[in-house]
């Protein structure tokens, strides 16, 4: 067993025992606080979403943490995250990235700090969709490979979003449906993993964001996920997506399978394989 | 495309076949009445939302809640009882205990033996009157 993989472990076993726990905020209905994506937002697994990541109602707060795993062909992403949720209206959260390259060796390393506003609704009774807008700072641990591929910034960057939810009770054959859509105002190549802008483009350019499930029960979600991305680098950047089922036996713990699908990256063609992502909550 | 056109006719078709009122795929009145007394057993057991009913007739808490799912769920029957915000006035219910109040009626479903694609349309038909009932 390699060291990331027991690290993993060890931290997929704290969370259980935490989410054991009687102090954790319940105040939200069970699946309405979505899941952690892989910059460490509430959302969907690829997308950040605008719920608010744990259960804490309007009167309540709480805290989450999230590991996840992406691996493709060539490269396997870890993600370890943590957030706060203040009274279902701001969310804080840092996720620690580490990037593998499986084939070539070496790996790349990204801390992601994140805000989130909810700035209307309820996912679930409110007329109109849930809306937040939120920003992810993204900085390199190390920008030599992001420097090599050409990157026009190879330390830091900042992701800025707005984010629409809304839940559909007994929308499809009486199954409540999900779905989500995000604009992003990004320059990050590969989510920042390979830097920020690059030859082709340097600026800022607005990226579709969506996600859509079912609720075939109160424990179990099924879904799609896209993810529009820039191509900055010249290097042919394919958008994301994935196909996902998430399993949420209670408010405190809930663990997401998926196929994902993320293209080209760095020159590797086709890069496709299971997202494994256990979300627990701290109080 | 070719793929999503037959699926969302199927949908489509799906939905404007649908003309029974959720109040006779429950089954009717019986069915009403024993998701209300299941709702009520389940909030005597539970003392956070028990305290909301201090004082409280039970009686005529269950008939105008029959009522209320029996009209919005499309059955025979008026509400014949006060506005939500009259009821709820000075109660001072939040969010969280709200929610707790969904899962109670939930719960109370399921033990009514209401499927979980039944129990969905009558949160559904339920839903509007949550901005009533919330923080008055």
């Amino acid at each position: 067993m390699s060291k990331c993989v027991s690290i993993h472990f060890i931290f997929m076993l704290l969370l259980i025992e935490f989410s054991q726990m009687a102090l954790a905020a319940d105040g939200k209905l069970i699946g309405t606080a979505g899941l952690t994506q892989v910059e460490g937002s509430g959302g969907g697994g690829i997308v950040p979403w605008a719920t608010i990541s744990g259960y804490d109602s309007r009167d309540q707060i709480s805290a989450t943490a999230t590991a996840t795993q992406v691996d493709v062909d060539d490269y396997r992403l870890n993600v370890l995250a943590a957030s706060l949720s203040l009274y279902d209206r701001v969310e804080l959260s840092i996720a620690h990235q580490r990037f593998d390259l499986k084939s070539l060796g070496g790996e790349i390393k990204q801390n992601v700090f994140g805000l989130k506003y909810r700035v209307y609704g309820d996912v679930v009774f409110s007329d109109w969709p849930q809306i937040s807008v939120g920003l992810q700072h993204k900085r390199l641990e190390n920008g030599a490979i992001a420097a090599a591929v050409g990157a026009d910034n190879s330390s830091s960057g900042t992701d800025f979003y707005v984010a629409a939810t809304k839940v559909h009770l007994g929308a499809i054959g009486g199954y409540n449906a999900v779905w989500n859509l995000a604009a992003r105002a990004t320059k990050a190549n590969q989510m920042g993993l390979l830097g920020y802008g690059g030859v082709q483009n340097s600026s800022y350019e607005l990226m579709l964001e969506a996600s859509a499930g079912i609720l075939f029960s109160r424990h179990l979600a099924v879904g799609v996920e896209y993810r529009q991305k820039p191509d900055n680098l010249g290097l042919g950047e394919d958008d994301w997506m994935d196909f996902f089922v998430a399993y949420i036996p209670s408010k405190n713990f809930n663990m997401t399978l998926a196929w994902a699908d993320l293209g080209s990256i760095a020159g590797a063609q086709g890069q496709k394989g299971l997202y494994l992502s256990f979300n627990g909550q701290l109080w | 495309m070719k793929v999503f056109l037959p699926i969302l006719c199927f949908i489509l078709s799906a939905c404007a076949s649908t003309h029974t009122s959720v109040y006779e795929q429950l089954g009717g009145q019986q069915k009403v009445t024993e998701i209300v007394d299941n709702f009520v057993t389940e909030i005597e057991f539970d003392q956070t939302i028990l305290a909301y009913f201090n004082g409280a007739n039970i009686d005529r808490f269950k008939e105008k809640l029959s009522e209320q799912i029996c009209q919005r769920t499309g059955g025979p029957c008026s509400y014949t009882g006060d506005t939500m915000t009259q009821v709820h006035q000075g109660m001072n219910i939040t969010e969280a205990d709200f929610n707790r109040t969904v899962d109670l009626l939930i719960n109370a479903m399921t033990k009514a033996d209401v499927p979980h694609p039944l129990q969905n349309k009558v949160l559904q038909v339920l839903a509007p009157t949550r901005k009533e009932m919330l923080y008055q």
